[in-house]
């Protein structure tokens, strides 16, 4: 468990965070001993963790580790796919997520998610940031609700001129900050975000990890991202989930170690995490 | 642990407000128009067999299928299904010497021969001919096919298996051709390939090497094609005839099982009475032909479809 | 071992001439078609055209074939394609709805209704006639009236309809779907509100090609039509006939003059039919998305 970090090129300092203390920190999300399976395989299982309070907490790890999984279940997602099955608990605010009669229309009024590839609706910009409002009755001042959410994914000003216009006319990192304003708009408490900015050019990218920073002071932000120096970038907190395999080779996600960003990338305490980040491996 | 719970930031109800029974009724609803397509079939398999039971039940139904004489109004009637049978197997074989060749040759033409701009204006011209009402193909078939038969001096009368049965071919032509090349589209070209570099003509590409590849969509089509020719009734009932004939000359006027059940149909026949119900026995005739040749061809397109998709 | 140039020119002019024969053959093929086509057109519109006038637009059919017109059939034809429309659209695109976004495939009910369906578009058009005669005609006593028509050929068209509406619905991305469940929407809304929207081009197109079809079919209607001469134009409930029963009418007479009052009723029915046809098309090429 050397802290031989020499290998890895990760810029911590400028964002070298104090994290508050532990007893200052408030958690959202309790997670106890979540499990997902499809179809009768499981895809994760044994996760354990607590999502705190406008923290950014990132999700990494190699590719089919279950990272995707995992943050479909704060949003009652997987609920979609035919033959998937959620066990443990998670406990929003202290009411399980997977309790009886949760209706998954509260959950995501509260819990919004920004998709990997952004995927605006065929419809004009202002539609599609006033779609969220629109379904959960939340039609008053409708146009406030509009162009605060488009202030706040730092682009009211690129688009103020042509809310009319279509959406599909807008660039590639606009359309992903178009997706998160829609998710604003609706007045989430959490936003999740499956590889926001994987299919983003660099300076996009930029945009939206900048972006990530401005709203952590209203919200809470769970992303999942496969770009190691992107999670030292903007997150406070940082998951290293990987692949076991059971006796018939089935592979499974599981949590390897959960901590404060800076200290898994300089002094991990497994060894799986330390072969993942310093690039031996995934 | 001495972290504390967030408060929640507003009365957290993770509960549905009320029920949504709005979604249920939608459910409902949508089953609902689901629903209609199985009673259709219900309808139509009670419509058909319950009246054909019944008339079943005063006909043997020995003397039904190898009778050789349909008269059902006769003083004794006869009700021997063989001449429709016939009729519609003569026009039918007539239709097929027409839409098999020349179909398949098409389907060759635009998957192995055709650039793919000709194919593209092709393609849907071909549609047109599938997309005319049989009723106009029936008076063509009337108006100037019969007659040029005659000009080559072939002994028919106005009324011809051999008339209505060439024009129901290139009437069926699109539907050989069109499902036959998309059963040879799905050969992947690599076989063609493997086949030209060893010096092979495009003639045996094609003949040895793609129509065996593409072979249960192409059989396919040809049922599909039959079982449509079965289940045509304008063209025949303008220009084949409406007299039952026992033959297997194409030249002379027949009836088919679909004239005369579109003929006796229009007809203010009493309902209850045995020629009402004969409609009703030769309906069910007809369907369960037809049916079985749907069954066969759909198993053979999803068999070619599994083979390359 | 070398091959000499002059080795690579064809020694086998057997096959050569097997070729051209079989791409003769092939060329035969697709000019049979277009050549009967094009006769058939020809023919149609030679025999015809004079007669098509006002005469036969605004005139009842009538013994006199120099003062019949197919005003009532020509109405009775546009009466029923806008019924076909108002009928198959929602219950078609009700049933596609139901197959691509409510039900569970793994369910055998639901699959046998994907089954029936197919078969049901494989059905001969004069089955849907006894349909109708003995359930609309005699069954409920609805008789013989233009009602009666639309829902037999509603329910000869539906399948074709179902299918469409299916295509365009699985066309559109389920990313869109994601988004809107993301935001909070119910399956209701998301369908409403984003799934229908995007794939209406592909159903107006489905529809309109469908409601084509189904006003070029004749058999359904000699079995649920009037019997005779209708020289009233026509309404909801009562006795009809319709452009391709009235053309099938005259073709059947004797008369030379009925066969030229045929051809013009077609040349005014195939009109109709790319009118209809031409519409779906354009639709299909404004409108329709390329995901």
């Amino acid at each position: 468990m050397s802290a031989t970090m020499a290998a890895v090129s990760v810029d911590l300092t400028a964002r070298a965070r104090e994290l508050p203390a532990k007893e200052f920190r408030e958690v959202v999300f309790h997670v106890e001993d979540l499990g997902v399976s499809y179809n009768g395989n499981a895809a994760l299982q044994d996760v354990s963790l607590e999502i705190y309070r406008n923290f950014v907490t990132a999700f990494i790890g190699p590719s089919g580790c279950g990272k995707s999984t995992f943050i479909r279940c704060f949003n009652h997602l997987n609920g979609l796919i035919p033959g998937a099955v959620v066990e443990g608990k998670i406990l929003y605010h202290g009411e399980d997520l997977y309790g009886p009669h949760v209706d998954p229309v509260e959950v995501r009024k509260r819990i919004g998610m920004v998709f990997q590839k952004p995927n605006p609706f065929p419809k004009s910009i202002y539609d599609n940031v006033a779609f969220g409002p629109r379904v959960l009755g939340m039609t008053d001042r409708l146009d406030d609700r509009v162009e605060r959410a488009l202030e706040q994914a730092a682009l009211w000003d690129e688009v103020k001129d042509r809310l009319k216009a279509s959406a599909l006319s807008l660039s590639g990192g606009q359309q992903q900050r178009l997706c998160i304003a829609r998710c604003l708009a609706v007045e989430p408490e959490v936003i999740l975000m499956d590889e926001p900015a994987s299919a983003l050019d660099p300076i996009a990218t930029t945009r939206i990890e900048d972006l990530m920073h401005e709203l952590k002071r209203d919200y809470t932000i769970i992303v999942v991202t496969h770009n190691m120096q992107q999670a030292a970038r903007v997150a406070d907190m940082t998951a290293f989930f990987s692949i076991t395999r059971g006796e018939e080779g089935q592979r499974t996600g599981i949590l390897v170690e959960y901590d404060a960003t800076s200290k898994i990338f300089t002094q991990p305490s497994d060894k799986r995490t330390e072969d993942y980040v310093t690039g031996r491996f995934g | 642990m001495a972290t504390r719970e967030a408060a929640a930031p507003q009365p957290l109800r993770l509960r549905a407000s009320r029920r949504r029974w709005g979604e249920d009724v939608v459910k409902v609803v949508l089953a609902l128009c689901a629903f209609v397509s199985v009673a259709t079939t219900v309808g139509i398999v009670v419509a058909l067999f319950v009246p054909a039971i019944e008339f079943f039940r005063e006909v043997s139904i020995v003397d039904f299928l190898t009778g050789t004489e349909w008269a059902p109004l006769f003083e004794p009637p006869s009700f021997g299904v063989l001449p429709l049978v016939a009729g519609t197997l003569l026009v039918t074989v007539c239709a097929s010497f027409v839409c098999i060749p020349f179909g398949l040759g098409g389907a060759i033409y635009l998957s192995e021969y055709a650039n793919r701009r000709t194919r593209r204006i092709l393609k849907p011209m071909l549609e047109i001919l599938a997309g005319i009402p049989t009723v106009v193909y029936g008076y063509f078939a009337l108006t100037f096919v019969t007659p040029r038969l005659q000009d080559i001096g072939l002994p028919v009368g106005v009324f011809s298996a051999l008339s209505a049965g060439l024009v129901m071919g290139v009437m069926l032509l699109p539907t050989v051709a069109s499902i036959s090349e998309d059963s040879m589209a799905a050969v992947p070209q690599d076989l063609r390939d493997g086949a030209y570099a060893l010096g092979s003509t495009r003639v045996q590409v094609s003949t040895l090497i793609v129509i065996p590849a593409a072979i249960s969509g192409i059989i396919a089509s040809f049922v599909l094609a039959i079982s449509r020719a079965v289940g045509e009734t304008m063209i025949v009932l303008i220009a084949a005839g409406g007299q039952p004939n026992w033959t297997w000359n194409p030249l002379e006027a027949v009836q088919t099982m679909t004239a005369f059940i579109a003929a006796t149909g229009q007809g203010d026949v009493p309902t209850g009475s045995i020629e009402y119900k004969t409609i009703f026995a030769v309906g069910a005739t007809l369907f369960v032909m037809t049916f079985v040749m749907n069954l066969i061809s759909i198993r053979l397109v999803r068999r070619f479809r599994e083979v390359y998709e | 071992m070398s091959a000499s140039a002059s080795s690579l020119r064809s020694d086998r002019p057997r096959g050569r001439w097997v070729g051209r024969l079989f791409y003769g053959f092939l060329l035969f093929s697709l000019v049979l078609g277009f050549a009967t086509l094009g006769a058939l057109l020809v023919q149609v519109f030679l025999e015809g055209y004079k007669w098509v006038d006002l005469v036969l637009f605004l005139e009842p059919p009538s013994a006199d074939p120099l003062i019949a017109g197919a005003e009532p059939a020509i109405l009775a034809t546009i009466f029923l394609g806008v019924l076909l429309i108002l009928f198959t659209v929602p219950l078609g695109v009700g049933t596609a709805i139901y197959l691509e976004e409510y039900a569970d495939r793994e369910r055998w009910y639901n699959r046998l209704l994907e089954v029936n369906i197919q078969n049901l578009a494989a059905v001969p058009s004069i089955v849907y006639g006894i349909l109708g005669l003995a359930f609309l005609v005699r069954g409920i006593g609805l008789g013989r009236v233009l009602l009666a028509g639309a829902m037999i050929l509603t329910l000869l068209v539906l399948p074709t309809v179902i299918i469409a509406a299916r295509e365009a619905i699985r066309a559109v991305p389920d990313s869109i779907r994601q988004g809107a469940y993301a935001l909070g929407a119910t399956k209701w809304q998301v369908v409403w509100r984003q799934v229908l929207p995007a794939a209406t081009p592909g159903i107006a197109t489905g529809s309109i090609l469908a409601t084509s079809r189904g006003l070029g079919e004749t058999a359904p209607l000699l079995l649920v039509g009037a019997l005779t001469y209708v020289s009233f134009n026509p309404t909801l409930l009562g006795e009809f006939t319709a452009l391709p029963v009235q053309i099938y009418q005259w073709v059947s007479r004797p008369q030379e003059e009925f066969r030229t009052l045929a051809a013009a009723a077609i040349i005014v029915l195939l009109g109709i039919l790319l009118t209809l046809n031409a519409t779906a098309i354009w639709i299909r090429n404004r409108y329709e998305r390329r995901w």
